[in-house]
């Protein structure tokens, strides 16, 4: 706690976030109003002590949608995090552990992905499965699994040449445990970090799919989707875009900052590795 | 330097091949018979057979893979089930919208990205580049659409300089044209030129605090002339490979971006497609889109590798 509160900007970077998180999912036991309860007679209302960021084109209370938008924002760019480090972290290991042909094909598979941005694998599964959230989740996650990879194959090689890690082998320990026991732990916050700023552009990303009605789906929503309603109506009632732009700018800098701050805690012992190149 | 990029070269036409072959057997996983979606529920299956047969659609998948990959070799995509025209005519028609708008939002980005890094670096710590990074922070922080709906809303319907959306095509008058992509190109720029200057300021201050700035500065350069002359050379590299990379979310941002401005580029086209099924003009414009990306990072490698001798000898970046 001593440690965080050290570096303003990741004390800042982190509560924000917290507080966006915890209105999502709060959005799960209570909102204000229903989301799902339309009231044509009380659309376009402005904002007022009942309807606290006002009411859509069909009535919805913005609040609500709002909080549960955010619930659904942040779950996919987590869910998408943890498809990009679950695959490309271990590939990544497995890179540097192993190198040769093994680092070759990891490398060639990563420059693969990267020709394929997540829309590009959101338009194919679109046209698979059709739109939807868990679409948005697979195209964003994809895209992550190069950069987790890459971002683990460099810290892992900065270590690799190590003493603790030939003490390692001398005692007889294989490539896999070597990168399991010695080269992960060692990486685990270089990982987070780049984790951090994955979730601020999967929170982008899976506002834009949803945007262009990729991601997620009505009845569920997102600040994407809010986005998309409020395209049509934007000339006329341009409140209704302020409310989820501007939710989605806030959470994505909270994010940003609490990466930077979370970069600056943990440089000192990058440099130490040398490594400071691997999360730039 | 002509193997190296005789090398990168067959990277890129692997990668193409392997992408090809994925797009290609991934949609054609997809149920139902384009042919029927054709002809409708109504039809006899005497003329569902003919159709499949002058589609192609009975011959093994991977001669289909074979002869589609072949038929784009020559410039032939076939030909779309809904639209009834070919596939290489109906992107042909958009790009003359996508295209301009990724080049000049690139134009953009590097013209306002580079100099604003350039000055905040040289200013470090000052007023200046605190301010300069704070706007950096929040621009990479907008989405480029969102961005796009607030420009409109400040230029087209308060000041009511251009045009809130919608395109006049080149042939009709080209200075309108242009005019209907200056607020879209804007709103994909900005993202794009917050990176720059984030990057171009880390690379230049990196750069400033090596020895031979400082061996220029010995025999007889200013600061600024040091840094102007080998500072921010040497500090390009990385900013290149940034942009390189950069452009393949331009792409996919000007697809994103076109819906704000119902603009009549390769994404409607796209997504057209997807509600139709269309599944020849789906492959036909991702397949579009992966060159578009695979071919930028090709020239990025070879002019990273001009730039940077010393990355011939290596191989790879």
């Amino acid at each position: 706690m001593k440690r965080i509160l050290a570096h303003p900007s990741l004390a800042i970077g982190l509560a924000a976030t917290l507080f966006f998180a915890l209105l999502g999912l709060v959005s799960l036991f209570w909102t204000p109003y229903p989301i799902a309860q339309i009231e044509i007679g009380r659309r376009f209302l402005g904002p007022s002590a009942e309807h606290w960021l006002g009411t859509d084109n069909l009535g919805r209370d913005m609040f609500s949608l709002m909080m549960s938008g955010t619930l659904t924002s942040f779950v996919v760019a987590a869910l998408a995090v943890a498809i990009g480090a679950g695959i490309g972290v271990p590939l990544g290991l497995a890179a540097a552990a192993w190198g040769g042909p093994v680092e070759w094909l990891v490398l060639r598979f990563t420059d693969f992905i990267f020709a394929f941005p997540a829309l590009i694998v959101a338009i194919l599964i679109s046209t698979l499965i059709g739109p939807g959230s868990i679409n948005a989740v697979v195209a964003i996650g994809v895209f992550n699994i190069p950069v987790f990879a890459r971002v683990a194959r460099g810290g892992a090689l900065s270590i690799a040449t190590l003493d603790f890690v030939a003490a390692g082998r001398l005692a007889g320990f294989g490539n896999a445990q070597i990168a399991y026991r010695h080269l992960l732990p060692n990486i685990m916050s270089l990982i987070i970090v780049q984790g951090t700023i994955q979730l601020s552009l999967g929170i982008l990303s899976e506002a834009g799919l949803s945007y262009v009605g990729l991601g997620t789906q009505p009845p569920s929503t997102s600040l994407g989707l809010m986005l998309k309603d409020a395209q049509s109506l934007f000339l006329l009632h341009p409140f209704l875009t302020f409310v989820p732009g501007l939710c989605i700018v806030l959470i994505v800098i909270a994010l940003n900052i609490a990466g930077d701050g979370l970069r600056d805690a943990i440089d000192a012992r990058l440099r130490a590795q040398g490594s400071s190149n691997v999360v730039a | 330097m002509i193997l190296f990029a005789l090398r990168r070269f067959i990277g890129f036409v692997v990668t193409l091949l392997v992408a090809a072959a994925v797009i290609f057997y991934l949609l054609n996983l997809l149920p139902g018979d384009p042919a029927q979606f054709v002809l409708g529920i109504n039809a006899t299956p005497d003329s569902l057979a003919r159709l499949r047969a002058q589609m192609g659609l009975d011959l093994p998948s991977y001669q289909r893979f074979g002869s589609w990959l072949w038929g784009m070799l020559q410039g032939d995509f076939g030909t779309s089930y809904t639209q009834r025209a070919p596939v290489a005519k109906l992107i042909w028609d958009r790009i003359g919208v996508t295209l301009p708008l990724a080049v000049f939002a690139m134009i953009i980005s590097v013209a306002v990205g580079l100099p604003l890094g350039i000055i905040a670096a040289r200013r470090r710590g000052k007023a200046t580049d605190t301010g300069i990074m704070v706007l950096a922070q929040m621009g990479v922080a907008v989405p480029n659409f969102w961005f796009g709906m607030m420009l409109t809303l400040l230029f087209a319907v308060t000041l009511r300089w251009l045009p809130p959306g919608g395109f006049t095509p080149w042939n009709d008058n080209p200075g309108l044209a242009f005019r209907g992509l200056i607020l879209p190109s804007l709103a994909l720029a900005l993202p794009q030129a917050s990176i720059l200057a984030r990057v171009m300021r880390t690379a230049l201050v990196d750069v400033t605090g090596q020895d031979f700035i400082r061996t220029a500065r010995a025999k007889g350069l200013t600061m600024g002339e040091a840094v102007w002359r080998h500072g921010v050379r040497n500090a390009l590299l990385p900013v290149l490979t940034v942009l390189g990379l950069q452009f393949a979310f331009l792409v996919a941002g000007t697809i994103i971006v076109e819906n704000v401005f119902y603009l009549p580029g390769l994404g409607r086209l796209i997504f057209t497609a997807i509600s139709e099924r269309d599944l020849i003009l789906v492959q036909g414009a991702t397949m579009i889109l992966v060159v578009a990306v695979t071919a930028t990072m090709l020239i990025v490698d070879i002019a990273y590798a001009i730039v940077d001798p010393r990355l011939r000898e290596r191989g790879k970046p």
